[in-house]
């Protein structure tokens, strides 16, 4: 098995948020992700999951645990010592609109990561590898002194990824990169993505409401719910046989892109999430879960081995029966 | 045949800009029958919003309808007067937006903001209003009726906002309901409770448009679809004719493109190139730059939208052909 890159323990994260009350946005989150895979991170809207990608890279400090990057720790390292280790992990941004200066060449956007590692000789050797890093992300060089609003949003995401790849990273955090862009346009971007990972022996977290999209690329998967991951594994296994309750629902949600599995009642989960500045008592998914007892509102479940996956739920499903089994009517939930 | 209630044909929008005429909507004809979901599909800048924005009349000047008509029931309803429109609004026809949180009131109860809707038009007394609201609320399933009446958008989640849209568009029972893009701001285990909820509103009687880029989301609701590609529909039939047997080499490519989540896959099919500028469209069909089947004749004549099974139109020569010969 490859060496671990990068590792969380016992990661957390607050925010301050109106009237003292505090956003516990990452709890106690605990992963390793190892040199070369890609680990896919999903999750619905304020799960936490952008700011564990933050988290991972130090564009963020925890408000406890710590980041081990090849055993070290990046959260008590000194800035002086960090820096060299940041030109190594870099960021994907979803939009592609926000993510660039207006006012600089798309030539100047993707020299400023060279210039600032001081990565080129001259100001000719700069714009030569500017050239090389846009023909390697599939962008025509005859682009070179345009603006980013003369690009579509495909293109300008390329653009950010030549960014992110300018500063020869071994791990590239990508959130929600192709959230912002038309199905056909997507694709093109996951696949320079996948392309880019092989010529340069990235290791990806890849950060994604889209569970199809997560799966395209990931080796291992982590699901997380309210701040905290609930399952992760393989992401075959994790995919084919859920065993956390919320994995099974957020799987079975994925409307179906096909007419005849129409009539399929699937279960659905009632209500919302509840708010990450008043986390439920015991398991966070408890006061959505049919299959909840009394413990579980009462005991917060660890991360469990299960194989090769591992699940937070004191009663996890099997994993090994066939998908369209034994879900209550969440209606009867307790 | 289905009684149809909203009937839109060869409907035309033009905006004038600084660089021409553009026209997001051109030559668009559909129909929509009571109790029946209808979709159009298609990747932004396809004009699928702007026909919907159309039908409902809430076109932003200086763009106009220039072309065309949208009949409900019967009546005309391009050329009315603002006051004309007004009473049909709500009453007849009615609008979920994408983004609920732009669409509410900021600083007014969400219950009163329903219940405005009923008041407009006259349709009951406030007395009553008030059970017809909490009535509406349990009906999209709106968790705690009485409470939630009296809180402010801001207090609610997005699957709430978007529950009490549809409540307001709902409350006067209107035979129409025009939805864009109502899933796409929200997260997939409540999208699918909207979904579901959008199915009940059909089962019940009205007739729904629904405008979405989730192939998704359109073969889980639609009974028939529409396929937009700059501007113009190249492409119609039943959801399961056009899922089982696409014939428009767009409609094919952009299915292909979809990603499973139930399997795996090694190199993703794209669609080369991208959506053309309204500005600079080509002379002939607008697929024709990214299109593999392209002849020299695309490039010079826009192909007619012709029917070429019962009930599936398309547009495109090859396709037209190659359907003749099997």
């Amino acid at each position: 098995m490859s060496d671990v890159l990068l590792e969380a323990r016992r990661l957390s994260r607050d925010f301050p948020s109106g009237g003292g009350k505090t956003i516990h946005a990452v709890s106690e989150v605990s992963l390793q992700i190892r040199e070369g895979e890609t680990l896919g991170l999903v999750g619905e809207s304020g799960c936490g999951k952008s700011t564990l990608g933050r988290l991972m890279i130090r564009a963020l400090a925890p408000t406890s645990g710590e980041v081990l990057y090849r055993g070290r720790s990046l959260t008590a390292m000194p800035e002086k010592a960090f820096r060299p280790l940041r030109r190594r992990m870099q960021l994907v941004f979803q939009d592609p609109w926000a993510s660039l200066d207006p006012r600089m060449t798309v030539r100047d956007l993707i020299a400023e990561p060279l210039e600032t590692w001081r990565i080129c000789g001259g100001k000719a050797e700069t714009t030569k590898r500017v050239a090389e890093l846009m023909r390697a992300v599939g962008l025509p060089e005859e682009f070179l002194y345009r603006y980013p609003h003369q690009f579509s949003g495909g293109q300008r995401q390329r653009i950010g990824i030549a960014r992110a790849i300018a500063a020869e990273p071994e791990f590239i955090v990508c959130d929600e990169p192709v959230s912002a862009l038309d199905v056909s346009v997507q694709n093109q971007i996951l696949n320079l993505l996948k392309g880019l990972r092989a010529e340069r022996k990235l290791t990806y977290l890849f950060i994604s409401h889209n569970l199809s999209v997560v799966r395209y690329l990931s080796d291992r998967v982590c699901v997380m719910y309210l701040g905290n991951v609930c399952e992760t594994g393989p992401a075959e296994e994790v995919y084919r046989h859920p065993r956390h309750p919320y994995t099974r629902f957020l799987l079975d949600a994925v409307p179906v892109p096909d007419p005849r599995r129409r009539g399929e009642e699937v279960p659905l989960l009632r209500g919302d999430p509840p708010s990450p500045a008043h986390p439920p008592e015991g398991c966070p998914f408890h006061t959505r879960c049919p299959w909840a007892e009394e413990r579980c509102a009462r005991e917060k479940p660890a991360l469990r081995s299960d194989g090769e996956v591992r699940v937070a739920c004191l009663k996890p499903l099997s994993g090994r029966e066939d998908s369209a089994r034994r879900t209550p009517d969440p209606s009867g939930a307790p | 045949m289905e009684e149809t209630i909203l009937e839109v044909s060869r409907l035309t929008v033009t905006i004038p800009t600084d660089r021409g005429e553009i026209l997001p909507v051109n030559d668009v004809s559909l129909r929509i029958p009571a109790g029946k979901i209808v979709g159009i599909v298609g990747e932004s800048g396809c004009g699928k919003s702007m026909t919907a924005r159309a039908v409902i009349g809430l076109i932003r000047p200086p763009g106009r309808v220039a072309g065309g008509s949208v009949r409900l029931g019967g009546r005309e309803l391009t050329g009315l007067l603002p006051k004309e429109r007004r009473r049909l609004m709500g009453s007849e026809i009615s609008m979920v937006f994408q983004e609920p949180m732009s669409s509410l009131n900021p600083v007014m109860k969400v219950g009163r903001q329903v219940e405005e809707a009923l008041l407009q038009h006259g349709v009951c007394s406030r007395k009553e209003a008030r059970e017809r609201v909490l009535e509406m609320f349990r009906a999209v399933e709106i968790p705690e009726p009485e409470v939630r009446y009296d809180s402010y958008p801001h207090q609610l989640s997005g699957g709430l906002r978007q529950r009490v849209m549809i409540a307001m568009a709902m409350v006067c029972r209107p035979r129409v309901l025009i939805a864009d893009e109502p899933t796409t701001a929200l997260d997939v285990t409540v999208e699918a409770q909207i979904l579901r909820l959008l199915r009940e509103l059909r089962d019940r009687g009205t007739g729904l448009l629904v405008i979405s880029h989730n192939l998704g989301v359109i073969a889980q609701l639609c009974d028939w679809v529409y396929v937009m590609y700059a501007g113009r529909i190249v492409e119609s039939a039943s959801a399961e004719e056009l899922f089982e047997r696409p014939l428009h080499p767009y409609t094919r490519g952009l299915f292909r493109s979809v990603l499973s989540v139930g399997e795996g896959a090694e190199t993703l099919e794209t669609i080369p190139g991208v959506v053309p500028s309204l500005h600079h469209l080509p002379e002939g069909c607008s697929f024709s730059l990214r299109c593999s089947r392209c002849e020299t004749r695309c490039e010079k004549e826009m192909p007619e939208l012709r029917e070429l099974a019962p009930g599936h139109a398309v547009r495109c020569r090859p396709a037209e052909r190659e359907a003749l010969h099997e």
